[in-house]
């Protein structure tokens, strides 16, 4: 197949697949924590921290832009905790605050960045839908760089990850250092959003976080299996994806992945043994024969 | 007498809002003791303040005569069943595991030694025929004796429980009721937020009214009153024995509204 022959396609097509796989693995804990908000709020908020990066460095370095992500999507979870800690709004007012500003404010930078004469500006602009087919090797290394390491926390701190994110008081209570996790699950949703936000984007980036673990609990009911299920659906959604705008349309890579990804979604939450629509109409129905039949 | 917990002037606040103001309560070892009090009382923030989940505004928790945070192994926790997601994709024997998780010790995982005494609880409550059913195909009472379970699985000396009989099934009951006893024959002390005031005196030997302030505390005899229930509910108690005088066990209910 050209999608991992082809030098360019190849890094479009692996890209998008670890992209997937990584967030839908760490996006796994952000919706079992009631946190998919969250994700949400802030991968909006990654976007004034790359154009703020962009116009302190000058650079269009991965590294150096990421890092803005992470520092201003960081800098809003943290604005969100202290407002929900300290007057009476409530979470989800909190969360739609901070989006708009943070979102609104990364917006205008962008267009005073878009004005500026340098060449270097020239693709700032693609982090707000992603733009796949610009990743290049390097962009590969920068995901695993931050990837790898988030993951391998959630490994090393399983069992403790399991407990806190199903009962944080009785973690509290059992001298666990919740706060500690807390942070540590927090930065972790930070690294699963910079990692995609080359390839699909600020405003599309949440679906990656959420979809893949919605699709996977309809399908298992162990913690273990979801997680790497959730990892599997977000790697097959990027590689249909990758597929589907290498037909030469010219469709842009970000957006078709989070279709693709919305429809293994869908299909799950209508099929999936046990917990799916269909499945749980069609058991209905044979128990109301199985009562006729009598 | 020994004390299982001593709580001196604990206060706590929500905003500027007291939720608990100044509550003195101390448990002799070897009680099971009933905490009532109407609805927003403060009976769970009581809890979470005395096990450090919520920060308090003043006060001291000991527990077997040590500041509690040296102690926190002799303490288990049953909170409130709705408090977490059941829809969490675990089962029966994982959650029970879980109250081993803080002997645990960091990059070690659970074994042979946690699936036992696992295994051990969940036998206690009767449950062990469920070890490895998904934890969202439990009635309300199962997961009730999951959580117990969970508790038992810790083996600790003092055990807090918020509102463990609320909504239960009949077999529950008596499941929970006869585990509180096994653990009192062992010499352990149970603190337990309770919502019915019938069952106190059958199955409590102290009781604790609170309505943010401490009403009174002690043997279930000497404070389990009408005229301290009524300070306790604000008149809205209607007695159904006709002797409401100290000593006698008297069978109130609350009004309906509570
Ligand atoms: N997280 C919270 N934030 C603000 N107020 C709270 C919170 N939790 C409880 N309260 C308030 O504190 C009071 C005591 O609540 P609680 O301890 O749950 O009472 P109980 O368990 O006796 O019903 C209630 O008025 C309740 O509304
Ligand atoms: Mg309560």
């Amino acid at each position: 197949m050209e999608l991992f022959t082809d030098y360019t396609l190849r890094n479009v097509t692996l890209g998008s697949m670890l992209l997937g796989a990584i967030s839908g693995l760490l996006g796994c804990f952000a919706v079992l924590r009631r946190q998919a908000l969250l994700g949400d709020a802030m991968s909006h908020a990654a976007l004034p921290g790359i154009a703020l990066a962009f116009l302190l460095t000058g650079q269009r370095d991965p590294f150096t832009l990421l890092l803005g992500a992470a520092i201003a999507a960081l800098v809003a979870a943290l604005w969100l905790l202290a407002i929900v800690r300290t007057s009476r709004i409530k979470d989800d007012a909190a969360l739609a605050l901070i989006l708009a500003v943070f979102f609104g404010f990364g917006l205008v930078l962008l267009s005073y960045v878009q004005r500026q004469p340098t060449a270097a500006q020239a693709g700032l602009k693609s982090f707000l839908f992603g733009q796949a087919a610009a990743l290049v090797e390097r962009d590969l290394w920068a995901m695993l760089a931050i990837g790898g390491p988030a993951l391998a926390l959630i490994a090393i701190f399983w069992p403790q990850v399991k407990l806190i994110s199903f009962d944080p008081d009785v973690a509290r209570s059992l001298g666990l250092p919740v706060r500690r996790f807390e942070v540590l699950l927090t930065g972790v949703l930070v690294a699963a959003i910079v990692i995609g936000l080359q390839t699909v984007g600020v405003v599309l980036m949440s679906a990656m976080l959420i979809a893949p673990a919605v699709a996977a609990r309809q399908w298992t009911n162990r913690l273990e299996t979801m997680v790497l299920l959730a990892a599997g659906f977000g790697a097959l959604a990027a590689f249909i994806g990758a597929w589907i705008s290498a037909q030469g349309e010219r469709l842009a890579t970000g957006p078709v992945i989070v279709l693709a990804m919305s429809a293994l979604t869908a299909i799950s939450l209508l099929i999936a043994p046990e917990r799916g629509l269909l499945w749980r109409r069609w058991r209905l129905m044979r128990q109301w024969q199985i009562g006729n039949g009598e | 007498m020994a004390f299982a917990v001593e709580i001196e002037d604990l206060t706590v606040a929500y905003g500027d809002k007291p939720a608990l103001w100044d509550v003195d309560l101390r448990v002799p070892q070897g009680v099971l003791m009933a905490i009532v009090g109407p609805n927003g009382a403060g009976k769970t923030t009581l809890l979470k303040a005395t096990l450090g989940l919520i920060k308090p505004a003043a006060g001291s928790v000991r527990i077997h005569g040590q500041p509690y945070e040296q102690q926190r192994r002799l303490v288990a926790y049953v909170p409130q069943r709705s408090s977490v997601d059941w829809d969490f994709p675990t089962t029966v024997l994982d959650v029970v595991m879980m109250g081993r998780y803080g002997q645990l010790g960091w990059l070690r995982r659970p074994g042979r030694a946690e699936r036992e005494a696992a295994l051990a609880a969940l036998e206690q409550v009767q449950m062990a025929d469920f070890a490895h059913r998904q934890i969202g195909q439990l009635s309300g009472g199962q997961q009730q004796r999951v959580f117990l379970a969970r508790a038992l699985a810790q083996n600790a000396e003092v055990y807090f429980m918020d509102e463990p009989f609320q909504g239960v099934d009949a077999v529950t009951e008596r499941a929970i009721i006869h585990v509180l006893r096994k653990l009192r024959a062992a010499g352990k002390t149970v603190v337990v937020v309770h919502h019915d005031l019938q069952t106190v005196p059958e199955y409590f030997d102290q009781v604790a009214l609170i309505n943010v302030r401490r009403i009174a505390a002690g043997p279930v005899r000497e404070v389990f009153t009408e005229a301290n229930l009524r300070a306790t509910y604000g008149g809205r108690v209607a007695l159904l024995g006709a002797n409401g005088s100290a000593g006698a066990v008297t069978t109130p209910t609350p009004a309906p509204g509570d």
